[in-house]
């Protein structure tokens, strides 16, 4: 049967070179950057060290993290089309542990290691100083955030562990009967939604505005989880579409045809502008608004009439290339069931996101300074190369498809 | 338009309807259409008709909306009538997002309905000629258009072995005329079979 993965040499090859490459960024950062100076933003490149691990890490945590709350939603709706493809989405999920651990060092050291220039929430006498930060000071300080970094972490980890050993056990023996598979599906559902209740109170809350909005403590929108949802669901998709067409080309996956990648699409098209709505909902009431308090973040990045902001380019690329892209090639039917078509766009809103991640942490850490080079590039890669690993390794040990599952029908004759 | 003759067959099930459509298709007869109670999936690809250009018109329809919207309420706040609203520029791009949003929504919505109604032939007061009333109830009605090589009795025997339970030969118009319904079968009608 073509049924089981073999990973070949050149995947191998690739996912290990592409660690090496972010290993050795890494290192090299250690001793270029000098990680460990100068914590009140003093040394310019010690904050990049740091901005630029926190910007790649919590943005492909949340990326394979979006995985399993993709599956989760289709059991919860019942979204059969999706089960023939089943097992990638659970490979990606798969590195939810590994990613989460990798994450939960890099946040920690900042917070333990005082990096006031990452998270000025951080200095004590500051916030002490600071009428708004000590306000704020409940939910921003060291203790709640590493208590609640640990517990999201471990709570997704440990769910979405649940859901993928369920998906694993209904592999052995043969097709359900009526009695097994409803017994089966109501325990998918029961941890579905359990996972769809914390992943909307972490990711569509409270987590971004720990992680990332709190680099600029004074300011505040309540669109930023949203936000950031939005952006990391669209790029999630992105991940699955890839390695779904990988497969394909390898010539796998015989159940997932054309109308699946089409249906991928249209969730490419459709969370771009989803995404789309909310940048603009943020921006537009602050814009109008004109409250100095919050136009403060944009004045950061696009700058002034007058002066230009160093990340004016970046924000509007961020713009084209994640909603003027989207919309204007994924428009069409052809393009959403074109392999070349669909690999481009992947790639493209994966790395818009990425940008979008960049632009997000960057401003409020490296301030006036921004770089875009060796480290920038040399990071991610890692983090790609490390993804690639944990689905090869995910999916070579089980097989391609969730033979049992009782949907598995409905999603082989799906048909947009 | 004009008058012509069409063998039609009627079908009580998807699963005969399907293969008998493959097989006249691949005999060289021409569907002149078949008329369904429901929508009925994949119906469209099992006839061989070409996609539908209405998701062309919906984008130009909104492009339409959109350079409207831009366009008017550019030329109003910026020469016909400028105004200084909280010290916002004259053309604030920004805000004129939502308007212009909803404008193309509405020009590509009814835009697209218009289009629909208008290849479908369909408007108040515009009747077409029924082949089956039960068309509309329990029948899967296959129509096939007679030319001049088409010959009749092949095509009912045809028709039969392919498990139609009820087969006429019709003379009707084929395109659409205002009025009422027995205008025409008063003057078209040929044969009394069928209804």
């Amino acid at each position: 049967m073509n049924n089981h993965f073999v990973i070949p040499g050149g995947y191998k090859k690739w996912s290990v070179g592409l660690m090496i490459v972010g290993a050795l960024s890494l290192l090299i950062g250690i001793f270029v950057l000098h990680p460990g100076a100068g914590s009140h933003g003093d040394n310019a490149g010690s904050t990049r060290f740091w901005a630029v691990l926190l910007q790649n890490s919590i943005y492909w945590l949340l990326l394979v993290n979006v995985s399993m709350f993709f599956i989760c939603i289709h059991t919860l709706a019942m979204g059969a089309w999706q089960v023939a493809f089943k097992r990638v989405t659970e490979a990606i999920s798969s590195l939810v542990p590994i990613m989460g651990l990798l994450t939960l060092v890099i946040i920690l050291s900042i917070v333990f290691g005082h990096r006031y220039d990452i998270y000025p929430w951080l200095d004590k006498n500051a916030v002490a100083a600071d009428k708004a930060l000590s306000g704020k000071s409940g939910f921003l300080n060291p203790t709640f955030y590493t208590i609640a970094s640990v517990l999201v972490v471990g709570l997704w980890a440990f769910i979405g562990k649940k859901m993928r050993q369920l998906s694993i056990e209904s592999d052995e023996g043969g097709p359900m009967d009526y009695e097994t598979a409803k017994r089966w599906t109501w325990k998918n559902i029961i941890w579905g939604s359990f996972f769809i209740v914390v992943f909307g109170l972490t990711v569509g809350s409270t987590m971004p505005w720990l992680w990332l909005m709190s680099i600029d403590p004074h300011w505040f929108s309540t669109m930023y989880s949203w936000y950031t949802f939005a952006s990391t669901f669209v790029s999630g998709v992105a991940l699955i579409t890839l390695f779904l067409i990988y497969l394909k080309n390898q010539g796998k996956l015989e159940y997932v045809t054309d109308e699946h990648l089409h249906d991928l699409g249209k969730y490419m098209f459709a969370f771009s502008i989803f995404w789309t709505y909310l940048w603009f909902s943020q921006y537009m009431l602050i814009w109008y608004s004109n409250q100095p308090e919050e136009t403060i973040y944009f004045i950061q990045r696009v700058g002034t009439a007058e002066h230009a902001g160093p990340y004016k380019g970046i924000f509007f690329f961020n713009l084209i290339i994640n909603f003027v892209c989207p919309i204007l090639l994924l428009m069409k039917k052809a393009p959403k069931r074109n392999y070349t078509m669909m690999t481009f766009m992947a790639v493209l809103i994966i790395f818009g996101h990425w940008i979008d991640f960049y632009q997000m942490v960057m401003p409020g850490t490296v301030k006036g300074d921004p770089h875009m080079s060796w480290y920038e590039f040399g990071i991610p890669l890692g983090f790609v190369g490390l993804i690639m690993w944990g689905v090869g390794r995910y999916i070579s040990k089980y097989p391609l498809t969730v033979k049992n599952h009782p949907f598995l029908k409905e999603s082989i004759i799906h048909h947009t | 338009m004009s008058i012509k003759k069409f063998v039609v067959g009627c079908f009580d099930d998807e699963k005969v309807l399907f293969p008998a459509i493959k097989n006249i298709r691949r005999a060289g007869y021409k569907i002149h259409d078949v008329y369904t109670p429901f929508p009925v999936h994949g119906l469209d690809h099992a006839m061989g008709i070409r996609e539908t250009s209405l998701h062309t018109a919906g984008f130009i329809f909104g492009i339409i909306g959109t350079a409207t919207a831009l366009g008017c309420m550019g030329w109003i706040f910026t020469s016909d009538w400028p105004l200084n609203i909280g010290g916002k520029p004259h053309f604030p791009l920004p805000a004129f997002i939502p308007i212009t949003f909803e404008t193309t929504v509405l020009f590509a919505s009814v835009g697209m309905v218009m289009t629909f109604c208008y290849l479908c032939q369909m408007m108040p007061g515009v009747k077409k000629h029924h082949f089956h009333p039960r068309a509309t109830d329990d029948l899967f009605v296959m129509v096939i258009e007679c030319t001049e090589k088409t010959n009749e009795t092949e095509v009912i025997s045809f028709l039969q072995t392919n498990g139609a339970i009820e087969i006429n030969v019709q003379e009707a118009e084929t395109g659409w005329w205002f009025g009422r319904y027995d205008k025409q079968q008063k003057l078209y009608r040929h044969e009394e079979v069928g209804y």
